[in-house]
Formats: C-alpha cells, sequence, structure tokens
C-alpha cells in the first residue's frame, strides 16, 4: 500500500480548506425525471452544499433500502445509463464548481468498460467514485494505479464492524475521504436507530489519528443527525431523506433550496 | 486444469466476493472458517449421521430399465428426490447449520424460489430449534402457496420480498439486506453454488455428496466407479455441481448441464445464461449474467421457479467456459413433456427442475455401452398444479 500516489482534485482540495460540517448529498441520476439531474445538482450548489454524489441506477442495489431501490428503479425505467449519464454532464464544469462523485454498483461499470469509465468521468471534472461492491482487494489490484492515473478518489467505506487493522490499510489508500457507514444497516432504514454503542463507535474512529478525512453516511437525515455526526467527523452524507423530498417535490429548486437551508442553519 | 476454486476464491476468471464493506466480516469469517469446521472430525460425524438417519442418504442409483431400453442405452437415476423434503437442498442446508451452529450464530436468514431451499432450511432450523427467516419474492409466494405453508408449519417466517420482480433475484437482494442489517448473530444459508467466495465452494462440498455415492454405487453395481455421462439441470447450479464435484477431474466422464431455455432460447423469456448471457456481477461474484447492455439485470423465465435465476454459479461459468461440461438447454414444453414420459415409464415423477435433466436424453445421442446418470434432484409433488393446469397446452400433439 505504500505505492499510493497521491492526487489532487476538487475533493481533495476542499478538505485542505475546510474541515468541519461539510454536508454532502446523494441523489440518484435521471429522478424524478430524466432531465433533472443537472437540476438538481446545480440547485445543491446554489443552496451551499459542500459536495454531491450522483446515483448511478442499478437493477439490484443490494446496500439501498427501499427508497434508493425505488429511486433506482424509476430512473432505470426513465430510460437513465451511464453513457445518458456522462453526456447530461459533459459541460458541468462550466456551472458547478463543488467536487463531484459518482456512486453505483460494479456491474455498470463493468459493462461500460472501468478504464473508459476512468478516463471519461475525469475529462468531466468528476472527481470520485463510491463502488460499494468493488472490494477493496479487487480495487487494490486491478483498479487504484487506474484512479490515481485519473485523478479520481476511490472512496472505501467502513462499518462497525471493520476491525482496527482494516482500518489502518483502508485510510493507507485512501484518497479523499473514508465513508463512515453510521450504523450496521442498509440506506435509509428508519427502523434501525443508531446504535446503542454508536458514541463507542464514532469516538473510537475519532480517537485512531486516522490521516484521512472521514464523512458520516446512512441514516442522517436532519439537523440533529447531520450536527451529532458532524461532532465525530468532517462531516456528513445526507442521501434517502433527501430522495424522499425530491419524491413528492413539485418546486424542485426552491424544496431542494429549503431542505438544505433546514440542514445547515 | 483445476475445476476448483483457487486461493482468492476464483474459478478460472469467475467467483470472488463481491461485496460491500458492511459484509465483510461476515464473509470473512466464514471464509476462515468454513474448511476448518467441515474438515472437522466432530462436524463429519454429525453431519454423515443426520445424512443417513435424517436425511435417508445414501440415495438410490436406480438402474432404470424401461428407460435404457427406450433410449438405446444404460441410463442410472440418482434419486435426490428420495430425500427428505424432496430435493437434494437439504444436503447443503443440514450441513450449513452446523457451520453456523459451530460460528456461533444464533438466527438464520434464506431466500427462496420455489420454495424448496426455503422448506429444507426451515427443516434445518426446526431440528436444530433455531429462528429461521426466508426471503421469498411476493409473485413466488403466490404461486408456491403449499411450500409457504409448509415453511410456517415448521416455524419458518416467511418474508416478502416486494422489490423488482418479486422474485428468486429479489429475494436473494432482501437476504443480503437482512444480513446487512443483522451482521453478528446472523447465519446467511445460501441455497446455490452462488453468492461471494467462500459459499460456491462450500455449497458444492456440501453437495459433493451426490458424485461420491453416484461413485461408490457405481462400482457396486458395474465394477467401474466411472459413468460415461452425467447430467444434471442447472439454474445456480448446486445439485450439478454436487453431481459432477467427484467427476471434475476424470475426463472420461462427460458432464452435461441442462439450463431452460423457457419458451426457446431467443424467445425473450428464457433462463439459458450461458446462451444468452456474459460476464457480470450479482450477489457477490462475478459470473455468467443475463444483463443489457448496460448491465442492468434482465429477469429470466422459467416454467420451473428454482431454474429462474438470470445466472449461474461461477464454478459453472468456468466449466462452461473451459468447455470441462457440455451445456445444453430443454425448453418449457420439452421438460414438460419429459416429466410426463418419466412418470409412464418409470413410475416416477419429478420435479419440473429435474425434468429439465431427463429432456436430455431425448436431444443426446448415446452408444448402448453407455453408463448415463441423470441426477433426479427432486420430486414433483410441488409442481403437481402446473402439471394439471398446463398439461393441455404441452401434450397435445403439434
Amino acid at each position: 500500500m505504500e505505492t499510493t500516489t497521491k492526487i489532487s482534485n476538487r475533493l481533495t482540495e476542499l478538505f485542505q480548506k475546510k474541515s468541519n460540517n461539510l454536508l454532502n448529498i446523494y441523489f440518484t441520476a435521471g429522478y424524478p425525471a430524466i432531465n433533472d439531474t443537472v437540476t438538481v445538482l446545480k440547485a445543491l450548489e446554489k443552496a451551499g452544499v459542500d459536495m454531491v454524489e450522483i446515483g448511478m441506477p442499478y437493477s439490484d442495489p443490494v446496500a439501498d433500502g427501499p427508497i434508493i431501490q425505488q429511486s433506482s428503479l424509476d430512473s432505470i425505467n426513465n430510460g437513465m445509463t451511464i453513457k445518458t449519464l456522462l453526456g447530461q454532464l459533459k459541460d458541468i464544469r462550466k456551472e458547478v464548481t463543488i467536487p463531484i462523485l459518482v456512486m453505483g454498483y460494479f456491474n455498470t461499470v463493468m459493462q461500460y468498460g472501468v478504464e473508459k469509465f476512468m478516463q471519461e468521468i475525469s475529462a468531466i471534472g468528476i472527481d470520485g467514485v463510491i463502488l460499494p461492491d468493488l472490494p477493496l482487494d479487487e480495487y487494490t489490484e486491478h483498479y487504484q494505479t487506474l484512479c490515481e492515473s485519473h485523478n479520481i478518489s476511490n472512496v472505501s467505506l467502513i462499518t462497525p464492524n471493520t476491525s482496527d487493522e482494516r482500518l489502518h490499510v483502508i485510510d493507507n489508500i485512501t484518497q479523499g475521504f473514508i465513508y463512515m457507514v453510521s450504523t450496521n444497516s442498509t440506506t435509509g432504514n428508519d427502523a434501525k436507530k443508531t446504535e446503542d454503542n454508536h458514541d463507542a463507535y464514532f469516538s473510537r474512529i475519532k480517537n485512531m489519528g486516522l490521516k484521512s478525512p472521514r464523512m458520516i453516511g446512512f441514516n442522517i437525515k436532519n439537523k440533529e443527525t447531520f450536527e451529532d455526526a458532524c461532532a465525530y467527523a468532517n462531516g456528513a452524507i445526507i442521501g434517502s431523506a433527501f430522495v424522499r423530498m425530491l419524491s413528492t417535490s413539485k418546486n424542485i429548486e426552491a424544496d431542494i433550496i429549503q431542505f438544505v437551508q433546514r440542514i445547515k442553519n | 486444469m483445476n475445476y476448483n476454486v483457487d486461493k482468492k476464491g476464483y474459478y478460472g476468471s469467475f467467483g470472488g466476493a463481491f461485496i460491500p464493506e458492511m459484509l465483510y466480516p461476515n464473509v470473512e469469517e466464514l471464509r476462515e472458517n468454513y474448511l476448518k469446521i467441515i474438515n472437522s472430525e466432530s462436524f463429519q460425524t454429525e453431519y454423515k449421521d443426520l445424512l443417513r438417519n435424517y436425511v435417508g442418504r445414501p440415495t438410490p442409483l436406480y438402474f432404470a430399465k424401461r428407460l435404457s431400453e427406450k433410449y438405446n442405452t444404460n441410463v442410472y437415476l440418482k434419486r435426490e428426490d428420495l430425500c427428505h423434503t424432496g430435493a437434494h437442498k437439504i444436503n447443503n442446508t443440514i450441513g450449513q447449520i452446523l457451520i453456523a451452529k459451530r460460528m456461533g450464530k444464533t438466527r438464520i436468514i434464506a431466500e427462496t424460489g420455489a420454495g424448496q431451499h426455503g422448506v429444507a432450511t426451515a427443516t434445518a432450523c426446526a431440528l436444530m430449534g433455531m429462528p429461521c427467516v426466508v426471503h421469498m419474492g411476493a409473485v413466488d409466494i403466490e404461486r408456491q402457496k403449499p411450500n409457504v405453508e409448509r415453511m410456517k408449519m415448521l416455524g419458518a417466517e416467511v418474508i416478502p420480498a416486494m422489490t423488482g420482480s418479486k422474485t428468486l433475484k429479489d429475494a436473494t437482494n432482501e437476504a443480503l439486506r437482512d444480513w446487512i442489517n443483522n451482521p453478528v448473530d446472523t447465519f446467511y444459508i445460501i441455497g446455490s453454488v452462488v453468492g461471494p467466495h467462500p459459499y460456491p465452494d462450500m455449497v458444492a462440498r456440501l453437495q459433493a455428496v451426490i458424485s461420491e455415492e453416484i461413485m461408490s454405487e457405481l462400482q457396486t453395481i458395474t465394477g467401474n466407479p466411472e459413468p460415461t455421462h452425467v447430467i444434471a439441470c442447472v439454474g445456480g447450479g448446486s445439485n450439478a455441481a454436487g453431481a459432477f464435484y467427484h467427476f471434475l477431474d476424470r475426463k472420461n466422464v462427460e458432464l452435461i448441464a441442462v439450463e431452460a431455455a423457457g419458451e426457446g432460447i431467443y424467445s425473450g423469456y428464457s433462463a439459458a445464461t450461458t446462451f444468452l448471457g456474459k460476464p457480470g456481477v450479482l450477489h457477490g461474484s462475478k459470473t455468467l449474467l443475463m444483463q443489457t447492455e448496460d448491465g442492468q439485470v434482465v429477469e429470466p423465465h422459467s416454467i420451473s421457479a428454482g431454474l429462474d435465476y438470470p445466472g449461474i454459479g461461477p464454478m459453472h461459468a468456468h466449466l462452461f467456459e473451459t468447455g470441462r461440461a457440455k451445456f445444453i438447454s430443454a425448453t418449457d414444453k420439452e421438460a414438460f413433456q419429459a416429466a410426463f414420459m418419466l412418470a409412464r415409464t418409470e413410475g416416477i415423477i419429478p420435479a419440473l427442475e429435474s425434468a429439465h435433466a431427463v429432456a436430455a436424453l431425448e436431444t443426446l445421442t448415446f452408444k448402448n455401452s453407455d453408463v448415463v446418470v441423470v441426477n433426479l434432484s427432486g420430486r414433483g409433488d410441488k409442481d403437481m398444479m402446473t402439471y394439471i393446469t398446463r398439461k393441455e397446452e404441452f401434450l397435445t400433439k403439434n
């Protein structure tokens, strides 16, 4: 793991400038309507979020709960594909300056061609990828050099059950941030309250002296849970709660501004 | 050529463990322990005792005289349909629950399509006094009511999968999500040679008793442990993995896998993965997968719910790619007709899955000296409703 080549992109620069209360919002590409991707993205920047995570839909998203499953299915039915998404984002850097990550399951990227994918997202100005079902050893063996050569941050997940030994391995190869999954859960699982020992988990990670920034995600849904997470990490990620809001919104732009203001103010 | 799994969990270019980090500790814990447990004397003693006295093993290798006359060769049926619960599935669930117990797990989850694996899991859980949750597609719950009731009678909780097509693929997604939500106390008993490493290898080893018995039975009957052909149906491929296992390195034995062609391989209603799939990642392993150009998984179709799966186990993808096994297919109609043929020739009503293997006798040619073993993986009681309702359609001559 000593072979990691340090990269520099909007994401790594952001963490150098700002180290706390960072808000990352996840939304599914092509949702609610196929051409909403850029609209949502621009509204999020205008509303003051620090970075965004765009979901590339997959038919079988095992790490996701019902809300993101449904948005993914709707997005696929709307006709969204990686090719369409990259077409929508082609000129995004003329309008949007915040870091952009894309999140998706490995199969869709594999079919698109991993090398072609990394080349093209890098050319567009996307800063990072989150591929939850691409395991760490597959990444280091086959794709780490590729990502680094294109200045793409590959964001790894950790959970309450990740061992200290593995945390250090992840910390060493992380470019961008470590995605701390808040609890043993799929996304947006309301039934699953934060762990009884969530303070212990959050504190343990906070006090490990990791060199990588950390963002806490999964079941962060409002000002209270956002601020709680920010006490232990550099920021937090909201996904399902935002997608749920979009699913009923009659005025996407106004509702996005309001949603973000409620979190941040 | 190595046909078994390598140290990294791969069969050639297929396999691996493509799982979210949330499942890494669970799968890693299993990977570190499964061989140690399976090879331990205490496991072997308990497993073999249960297979013999509870499951009813060894199952007979039956020389099918009238079938042999019909096809002018020597046909033997490996009678997995005579296992307790009516199919080979219980070989695996008994083995996995013994592993779960030794790993200190207290809650069992499973996915099921037709309900055979669900019933076999519920049975093993009842036997061991462990709570059992079975995820089953809402559509499958509707069309497999008797098996749902069997699971409930055995004390299992059956949770409908309401996502996607509401069938086996979605039940598997829900079981994986259940495991993500309950990673510490729960053991996931996967029903086929699919999923992240070590599942395909673990399930193949637990089903390998099938080919182990075939060899010793043939030795007794013919004086030669090797047949010329072994035929088995393949959905995920657990019965085929078990029937092939001890013959993988015996090149004289031709291995024949029969996939479900549904209404025809290229009809758009098929589950013939090696014909229609390309390499992809689903349910934790890289394998052949039916999918769109954009990598979205395609809904398969087969009259047999147990073969209604868009992928195959990575071991089979490798056997296909290397040519070690020959992959053919049978349509809904061919399987249906083979079931009636077997019923009337030998007095055995097969499961619709196993009927696909029987159908291969019709399409392949054999020498009269050949020794052909057909793995009769399950019995047909569960399929009676289909046999009754679709008889007119499939048995009329045209």
